[in-house]
């Protein structure tokens, strides 16, 4: 049916309001063209799988994305990290401050999280005071490092709280971790299973920390590949 | 000949470091060659994860394994017969949950492969890749063991990685090597001798006796392949006179003797 047939029936005052309420530019493109509509479309599917709070991916769309990486890494095998953080103590945060201060934290976290990601990573707001990240193409080496790296961040920001931001709060979050299992067709809820084991860990050995689960070791050493590859005869096959 | 001579249900576990290396793609035509030289065959998807071994063979399994895990029917209805003149298990793709070892996923597997193993002249298992617990358990089933590799590094190192972790962890003394993709003649051979130099220097030393790489075969680069398996065919039904057929061929008779 072409668009044009359908615009005297269209009610998109609602729609357009909800946009602007929400500072979502509107689409660019003649009103009632069927690009307008496509872009009007967009815009509305983009922010309903936003975490109005922080601007986050929402627990719909990172289960999305977990389910589609589960599905890559089953057969390319290319590791990826999960990485669950949960704020420390965020209850006492809440019955200290108030929950208006709750917020603030909860969006600072969430763009110290957002500035320490790459553009093809997912950051989301899964729960209350409960993140989660996606990290495709993570090599396992560096996994306990960027772990680190997003817990330090945190730790390291002064949350400006009150009405005119005269004081500043300090939180921290812990983080746990897993990688999916290469060439294994896993699950999203398995792998979440085995980074929020990971978290517990972090919490119960004092909050603060990151703890990503041990893969299974294959310790082939520098020696060894060397020894493989290095000899003449395999090098006159190359 | 001197069929009567061999005991039946010799298990011969088919894994890899690696995935995708053309592991099932073995199997189910290993599984054909095998059963041309009169032996009676069954392939185990024991892939629990990511089985596969439905779409190479294009069928569309209303039974899988997981209806007798689960004990919606008996072993004997979840066995089917494969183009080829095999039968197959299959694990089908719904089985997610099996991807972790569990004692119950353990117990049921073993229950299934002593269940079918006398029946049969020879059982492969097509396992999985890598060194997870599942795949490793499923290995430990079975009398033989055979490592697929690609002269690819990535894939030799994780073939390495696993023919190590198969020594040392269960005691293997024996592991049949299996190069796919060669792109000349020869390349496997040395890449078994390459494979056994590192064994010997570096894992037979922590072992009470020395682990020997059995070089059971190569299976050239050949177009012919990709055809068969985008026609989700049998390489041994559709060309039964190309290179990589006949090595195959090769492989059955060697693994036979």
């Amino acid at each position: 049916m072409p668009a044009s047939a359908a615009q005297p029936s269209l009610r998109l005052e609602a729609a357009l309001q909800l946009l602007q309420h929400s500072g979502v530019a509107l689409p660019p493109g003649e009103p009632m063209s069927q690009p307008w509509l496509q872009g009007l479309v967009d815009a509305l599917c983009e922010l309903s799988s936003r975490d109005p709070l922080t601007g986050l991916a929402d627990s719909r769309q990172f289960e999305l994305a977990l389910a589609r990486e589960v599905d890559r890494v089953a057969r390319a095998g290319e590791p990826a990290l999960l990485l669950v953080i949960d704020i420390d103590h965020f209850k006492a945060v809440n019955d200290t401050y108030g929950h208006a201060v709750g917020d603030q934290v909860l969006r600072a976290v969430a763009r110290a999280l957002s500035e320490t990601i790459r553009p093809m990573d997912t950051v989301a707001r899964i729960g209350g005071e409960e993140f989660a990240l996606i990290l495709p193409n993570c090599a396992p080496a560096f996994g306990q490092a960027v772990a680190e790296r997003m817990r330090q961040r945190v730790e390291r920001r002064m949350v400006p709280i009150g009405v005119d931001n005269q004081q500043a709060l300090r939180v921290t979050v812990s983080v746990g971790g897993a990688f999916a299992p290469q060439w294994v067709r896993s699950s999203a809820a398995l792998w979440i299973e085995r980074a929020d084991i990971q978290l517990y860990r972090a919490k119960n050995e004092g909050r603060n920390r990151a703890c990503l689960e041990q893969p299974p070791v294959s310790d082939v050493s520098a020696e060894e590949k060397g020894l493989l590859f290095g000899t003449s005869q395999f090098q006159d096959l190359q | 000949m001197n069929q009567e001579a061999k005991m039946p249900g010799r298990i011969l576990a088919v894994t890899s470091g690696k995935g995708g290396v053309g592991k099932t793609f073995v199997s189910a035509n290993l599984a054909a060659a095998l059963a041309r030289r009169g032996e009676r065959v069954l392939v185990l998807d024991a892939d629990l994860g990511l089985a596969n071994l439905d779409v190479v063979l294009n069928l569309f399994p209303k039974i899988t394994l997981h209806d007798v895990f689960t004990g919606k029917v008996p072993l004997e209805q979840a066995i089917l017969p494969a183009p080829g003149g095999f039968s197959v298990l299959l694990a089908g793709s719904g089985m997610v949950e099996y991807s972790r070892l569990t004692p119950e996923v353990r117990d049921q597997l073993q229950t299934v492969v002593e269940n079918v193993a006398p029946r049969y002249d020879r059982v492969l298992l097509d396992t999985g890749a890598g060194i997870s617990d599942v795949v490793l358990y499923a290995v430990s089933l079975a009398h033989d063991v055979m490592v697929v590799a690609t002269p690819e590094p990535t894939s030799l190192t994780d073939a390495y990685a696993t023919i190590k972790v198969l020594a040392t962890q269960q005691r293997r003394t024996h592991i049949q090597l299996l190069v796919n993709q060669v792109s000349r003649a020869g390349e496997g051979r040395v890449i078994r001798g390459q494979l056994q130099q590192v064994i010997d220097r570096y894992v037979s030393n922590a072992l009470p006796e020395p682990l020997k790489l059995e070089f059971v075969g190569e299976v050239p680069t050949d177009g012919a392949v990709r055809e068969a398996i985008q026609k989700r065919q049998l390489l041994m039904d559709c060309f039964p006179g190309c290179a990589a057929s006949q090595a195959l061929v090769g492989v059955a008779a060697k693994i036979a003797e």
